[in-house]
């Protein structure tokens, strides 16, 4: 059987990937199953509209790369960065942005660290608040307006992923935000990351 | 929410797969134990390369069985079997906790020994100071800067000015509640010529070059609309943090302009809580620290420094 596999090099592909999904199917599956995973904490709601674009923007503007958003249960992390991330503030991310790397700090418990005129110096000109910092200036961000034509688009389609945006929250997406610029929608974005779980441990 | 992770039906499947996984290992490494032609050539040949048919290295074959019994033994005392939460009682988060409280009862007490020393005594305290200092360049430089000299909009701590009072009591309610100032945007109700005049007026206040005509103007404004806060004569109000209006530093910027700018769209200025985040001790060794902050400043006997233009 042996020789009649490897001389068969499709039956052997067809195998292959079998094998492999079987592997995936023990240990992966399960896991999308989990309580934890797939039930939201207390009080957890979708991003509003302007903090939907400012995730986009974090997406867009590589802030994943350098910026984590997952706080392992870890002394030190806990210490640092506050409780630990759980699965169930994050039900409605599509995508995530956990990061792999840190560069800067994990922001996962950043919102209302700092207050919004911060966040806005240190987007400005990052070395003006944290002189040693390597972070690069975010300065277009408030020049540019957000893009409303296409902002309830982005909701619509979060709704249809099962996110639990009304019909009524798509229409009114874009009331009060003709003047916000992008800064104020990625501030608006980090002012909430985390803020559900205030206790340290 | 369920305690279980996952409900019955995930929970045996995982586990029959484990299991099943395991057994099909162990039955295919002992089935196959003697197919081998020792000394003899596999008959597979890839462009010349050979391979010989001997049997298994023993170590490699006990290697493998003693595997799968440690991942028996592990399945047993970890968790990893579905909902089975192992005989060890180890979870992910327990052992969190169990460090948190290890390190706890190791330095608990070193910052614990001086939360009941007052604030004015600590102060003098070299080592309290010092881990002040570390605390400091943690939780606080990123916006009071690492000397505690502040920056536009960030307050200089190490100055005579204290927009919500600079007592002992009320410099560690700041750290320990944080503090929200508030102020609106005049635009609307001065509209643009009550704003220059404002600004003339509040000038005027700071002692500094204004013209008469407008500031005159601007005084009405500034008793119907700013008075309540800042007081009718610019003294401030620190229950409000309502800064002075009669001094040289300004936390928004001193210039015309700047002035302008806060009165036109309001300021506010936000201090987080950090009694949740460090918890009482060290609120209070921060507070005692910020307090040296200021006292090493009066004995040098320094200017107010200039603001930013």
């Amino acid at each position: 059987m042996n020789n009649f596999i490897e001389r068969n090099i499709g039956l052997m592909i067809v195998l292959t990937i079998l094998a492999v999904s079987f592997g995936g199917f023990v240990e992966i599956v399960p896991l999308m199953a989990q309580r934890t995973v797939t039930e939201p904490i207390d009080g957890l709601k979708p991003l509003t509209a302007l903090q939907l674009e400012g995730r986009d923007i974090y997406i867009r503007e590589g802030c994943t790369v350098c910026h984590s958003q997952m706080i392992r249960p870890l002394r030190a992390e806990v210490e640092r960065y506050g409780h630990y991330s759980v699965a169930g503030e994050l039900v409605y991310d599509h995508p995530f942005v956990f990061g792999s790397k840190r560069t800067g700090p994990d922001l996962a418990r950043v919102g209302g660290l700092y207050s919004d005129d911060w966040h806005r110096t240190h987007l400005f000109d990052p070395r003006s608040v944290v002189p040693g910092s390597n972070m690069p200036a975010y300065a277009w961000l408030f020049e540019r307006p957000i893009n409303l034509e296409i902002l309830p688009k982005k909701l619509a389609a979060l709704q249809t992923l099962g996110v639990p945006y009304t019909d009524e929250d798509i229409a009114n997406a874009t009331i009060g935000l003709e003047n916000s610029t992008e800064a104020d929608a990625v501030i608006a974005y980090l002012q909430q990351l985390g803020t559900l779980i205030t206790e340290r441990r | 929410m369920n305690n279980a992770i996952l409900s019955s039906g995930w929970s045996w499947f995982v586990i029959i797969g484990t299991f099943g996984s395991l057994l099909y290992f162990f039955l295919l490494l002992y089935l196959n134990r003697n197919i081998s032609n020792p000394g003899k050539t596999t008959g597979h040949d890839y462009d010349g390369i050979e391979e010989y048919d001997n049997p298994l290295p023993a170590w490699w074959f006990w290697g493998f069985l003693i595997s799968i019994l440690f991942a028996i033994g592990y399945l047993i005392y970890y968790p990893g079997l579905g909902n089975f939460a192992g005989i060890g009682g180890w979870s992910q988060v327990g052992a969190l906790e169990e460090s948190q409280e290890a390190a706890d009862a190791r330095y608990g007490p070193l910052f614990a020994q001086y939360g009941a020393v007052p604030i004015d005594e600590l102060v003098e305290d070299v080592t309290a100071m010092r881990m002040g200092r570390r605390l400091f360049a943690t939780n606080c430089a990123v916006c009071h800067g690492a000397a505690g000299t502040g920056s536009e909009g960030f307050p200089n701590l190490g100055d005579a000015l204290w927009h919500w009072g600079g007592s002992a009591d009320q410099i560690k309610a700041s750290i320990a509640s944080g503090r929200n100032a508030m102020m609106p945007a005049w635009e609307t109700p001065l509209q643009e010529a009550g704003v220059k005049e404002v600004t003339e007026y509040v000038m005027q206040l700071a002692g500094r070059e204004a013209d008469p005509a407008l500031a005159a103007a601007g005084q009405a404004h500034y008793t119907l609309y700013c008075a309540a806060c800042h007081g009718a004569d610019g003294s401030g109000q620190p229950m409000l943090g309502a800064p002075s209006l009669n001094e040289e530093v300004w936390l928004y910027g001193n210039s015309k302009l700047r002035i302008e700018q806060s009165i036109r769209h309001g300021r506010n200025g936000r201090m987080p809580a950090f009694t949740e985040r460090l918890g009482a001790d060290k609120v209070h060794i921060l507070s005692a620290y910020v307090m040296s902050l200021r006292q090493d400043d009066d004995e040098d006997g320094d200017e107010p420094e200039e603001t930013e233009q």
